[in-house]
């Protein structure tokens, strides 16, 4: 089976090609590869909940700016904070907010679901925008990157580019690992069966508000692993992470690199950051670049459209389908 | 046949508004018996079903399940306490194969659900009552197909067989033949009849034929209400019964 | 605070919530009826607050610009509906989602490019242009009180529409089953195209009144789209008894939250829906 061995052996592959980029590569490629790999985090803890679980919502950047702010208000004002901390305690922080309002918004379902998960993500939005907590629209920089110390001595400096392309490549590589287990688990099955029939799951005993709360609260958890790294990168956090263009663009990710896998989310992200990259590169499209958001408007109606099921469902005619592949396992 | 009834109703009622779908029905199930309820379209056999297996609360009434109030009680619950259900309407996960979809239904038993790094299909009692429940259903040769490209009849064997999956003490089985062909309807009744020694069976049917094979008790619906329940024969005789389908269904006569 | 304060806020809430209705009431028929969750609600709005602006500085009199967009903006309504929504009726929300949050980049950059990003004031038309003494020092605007009048007529006129014309009956039929609605030989296609310009006709109306009020900016569209979310889901999908009510509330509940502690106004409508959703998730009026 010839099929089977390259895409066993692809994964490996193509984190090997990643891992040697910046070793070849300009500062501004690298810097560009940081981003994308940052938003498959952010792609991937959406088709969790989007694609696995079957619940659609137009929140998430709720999570992915809550991370982010918790990070500039957790670092000393000129002094760098600690890695192993400060990226739990942030990610901790999502989890709980997660849990909280998962437990509000579960209660409905379908338009209502995403209506609400809209609303609470502009509630966090207004709350950082309208009172001192977060700065106001005016944000709060991040002036050193969080240091990553064993003892006095620092293990990696993440100052540097490099290494911290390494450690988003990393932790991209963890959360797609961590991802793939827990979904062959009998919980993601779970889960994949109430996006399916979630009324026949009820009726064969499972108790299906717990494991969709336990999906929203893991996957506001990850959203919360990308807006730290988001944010230690630019430096910069103000209330635009929290928008709802973040959560509308990472929704389109998802679409559009196909929903129900995970490598679907990855190559998702990868082709709407440099869909935008190149849609807004004034070199090329000169005065066009500063209206990019139309093109990507109507390429975003276009995919609604014709490409349902996503840049992965056109894979598939060259390939196995998502579900028999969990199928067959 | 044992002396407890397993499942009780003591006026049972539903109201939807003004319109009352299930009115004052008392009911008993016992292991090892099949209870079939007949009527006519729009009688409330299935909202009854509905309401015993918790799809959905009653107005007023109980339902007793083991001496327990289960009235009211989620539909979940209700299954883990080993009641278990098909669906007049198909009603399974046409994406996935035969063996998943009873696999998932066996899962519910033992959810395994904090175990999140072992994969889904390494416990083997899991496999194993999905394999039997396919078994019983006659679906073992089917087992990797996908639920969607399967024939409606064997459609109907699937939701049977994820029923039993889930191991229940009482089933309701809500038109099991429905829409089958009459190989397919006798295969289904012995599977029925094999049933009967372990298990309570409540019996949706409008096929007179498997209703007269399996029937120990006959209860007749009409308009939410039951117009009569005994033994088939006694039913069969009852003057009310036969002026209720004077002229109409000519059900009842062999 | 004295009397004449509060009945200016008691006034004012009432008149935002008002407005708040014709833009809501549209979203909540749409979705009720046709099942469509249409996030570029909110540009249609904006369309209209643009369209007042631009036609009134040209024209020289806001009732002349709002008689000519009115039209304008029904006709774009009904090319839309037949030209995209028309595709998603039968599948997932997602992608009713997805397509008009492109929606929405497209409008937003269609008006940057043909109006710039500037913000501008509309003047309020001279007739108007009064104010009437409620004390000796305090007045109130007659234009508010006449926004007020005119939704308070739209709000009937609806209700006459839906509960007593025949129109209305096919239109509710429409929304329980469609297809027997159609099988009756009635063309459920313009039902859906006359329901779908009848809201947005009522958001870009309601931006056009509203205009004076608020000046016209950029991203005044997707404001009034939030808000009108959490209208829907506190009255209740479907239900334009329940977003007038809900209307009412937020518009009330704003109006004094402003006044009475305006770090955390922007935060009332998020905790009144949670409430909601905690104690009846469906909404006030809302469907089980």
């Amino acid at each position: 089976m010839p099929n089977a061995r390259l895409t066993a052996w692809l994964p490996y592959f193509v984190v090997g090609l990643l891992a040697l980029f910046p070793m070849v590569e300009s500062t501004f490629y690298t810097q560009l590869l940081t981003k994308v790999l940052i938003m498959a985090i952010f792609a991937m803890s959406l088709d969790l909940l989007v694609g696995y679980t079957g619940l659609v919502s137009f929140g998430h950047a709720a999570y992915f700016g809550l991370a982010g702010y918790a990070l500039a208000l957790m670092a000393p004002k000129y002094e760098t904070v600690s890695l192993w901390w400060s990226l739990p305690a942030a990610v901790g922080v999502c989890a709980l907010f997660a849990l909280i309002t998962g437990t509000l918004v579960l209660r409905t379902r379908g338009i209502y679901f995403i209506m609400v998960t809209l609303a609470f993500a502009q509630m966090l939005f207004f709350i950082f925008h309208d009172t001192k907590i977060g700065g106001g629209s005016d944000g709060i920089y991040i002036y050193a990157k969080p240091a990553m110390k064993v003892g006095g001595a620092v293990l990696v400096d993440l100052e540097k580019l490099q290494n911290f392309y390494w450690l988003v490549l990393a932790l991209t590589t963890l959360v797609y690992l961590l991802l793939h287990r827990v979904l062959g688990s009998t919980f993601g099955r779970a889960l994949l069966g109430i996006k399916v029939n979630e009324h026949r799951m009820r009726a064969l005993g499972f108790p299906v508000f717990r494991y969709q709360l336990a999906s929203f609260t893991l996957s506001g958890a990850l959203a919360g692993v990308a807006g730290y790294l988001a944010a230690t990168q630019y430096g910069f956090v103000n209330p635009e992470i929290l928008s709802w263009h973040q959560s509308g663009a990472v929704l389109m990710m998802v679409i559009l690199g196909g929903m129900g896998s995970l490598y679907g989310a990855v190559i998702g992200a990868f082709a709407f950051v440099l869909l935008q990259e190149v849609l807004s590169n004034q070199a090329w499209f000169g005065i066009a670049a500063k209206h990019w958001q139309l093109a990507m408007g109507i390429f975003i109606m276009l995919v609604a459209l014709y490409l349902p099921q996503g840049l992965a469902g056109l894979l598939q005619q060259f390939g196995r389908k998502p579900v028999a592949e969990i199928a067959d396992e | 046949m044992s002396e407890m009834p397993i499942l009780q109703t003591r006026a049972l009622t539903k109201r939807f508004g003004g319109l009352v779908a299930v009115s004052d029905v008392s009911l008993d199930l016992y292991v090892g018996e099949i209870h079939v309820v007949i009527g006519p379209n729009g009688a409330g056999k299935t909202t009854l079903t509905n309401l015993l297996s918790g799809d959905l609360p009653p107005t007023s009434g109980e339902v007793m399940f083991a001496g327990r109030d289960i009235a009211g009680c989620s539909s979940d619950h209700i299954s883990r306490l080993g009641i278990g259900r098909s669906y007049q309407k198909t009603n399974i996960f046409l994406p996935f194969t035969v063996f998943e979809n009873c696999r998932l239904a066996a899962q519910s038993r033992t959810p395994h659900a904090t175990r999140v790094f072992h994969r889904a299909g390494g416990y083997p009692e899991i496999n194993r009552r999905a394999e039997e429940a396919m078994a019983a259903a006659g679906l073992d040769k089917r087992a990797e197909r996908i639920a969607a490209t399967l024939s409606h009849g064997e459609q109907r064997q699937l939701e049977i067989a994820m029923c039993l999956a889930t191991q229940p003490r009482v089933l309701l089985l809500d038109e099991p033949l429905a829409g089958m062909g009459p190989h397919e309807s006798q295969r289904m009744v012995e599977l029925i009849k094999g049933l009967t020694a372990d298990h309570a069976i409540m019996l949706i049917e409008h096929d007179m034929d498997a209703v007269f094979a399996l029937a120990h008790r006959l209860t007749v619906m009409v308009n939410g209400e039951v117009l009569e329940s005994g033994t088939p024969e006694a039913v069969r005789s009852s003057p009310a019964v036969q002026l209720a389908y004077l002229g109409g269904e000519e059900i009842l006569h062999d | 605070m004295d009397f004449a304060f509060i009945l200016i806020q008691l006034l004012n809430g009432l008149q935002y919530g008002l407005l708040l209705f014709l833009v809501a009431s549209g979203l909540t028929l749409v979705f009720g009826i046709m099942g469509i969750i249409n996030l570029a609600h909110g540009s249609f709005y904006m369309v209209g607050a643009y369209l007042a602006w631009s036609l009134s500085s040209m024209t020289g009199s806001l009732a002349a610009a709002i008689l000519l967009a009115i039209p304008l903006t029904v006709i774009l309504g009904m090319a839309l509906e037949r030209l995209l929504f028309r595709h998603l009726y039968q599948r997932d929300h997602l992608y009713q989602v997805l397509l008009t949050y492109g929606l929405i980049l497209v409008f937003e950059e269609l008006r940057s490019i043909i109006w710039g990003d500037d913000v501008h004031g509309v003047v309020v038309p001279a007739l108007l242009n009064a104010s009437i003494p409620l004390t000796d020092n305090l007045s109130y605007p007659v234009y508010r009180l006449a926004i007020s009048g005119v939704c308070l007529l739209l709000a009937a006129g609806l209700y006459f529409l839906i509960q007593k014309t025949r129109l209305g009956m096919m239109i509710r039929a429409g929304a329980s089953n469609r297809d027997m609605v159609q099988s009756l030989g009635i063309d459920i296609k313009l039902i859906y195209t006359l329901v779908f310009a009848l809201g947005i006709a009522l958001a870009a109306f309601a931006g056009m009144i509203n205009a004076p009020l608020s000046s016209v900016f950029p991203n005044m569209g997707s404001q009034v789209l939030i808000i009108c979310f959490v209208v829907v889901v506190i009255g209740g999908i479907g239900s334009v008894k329940g977003a007038m009510a809900a209307s009412l509330m937020i518009g009330l509940a704003e109006t004094f939250g402003q006044v009475l502690m305006p770090d955390f106004a922007g935060m009332i409508v998020y905790v009144l829906m949670a409430i909601v959703l905690v104690w009846r998730p469906e909404g006030l009026f809302g469907r089980a």
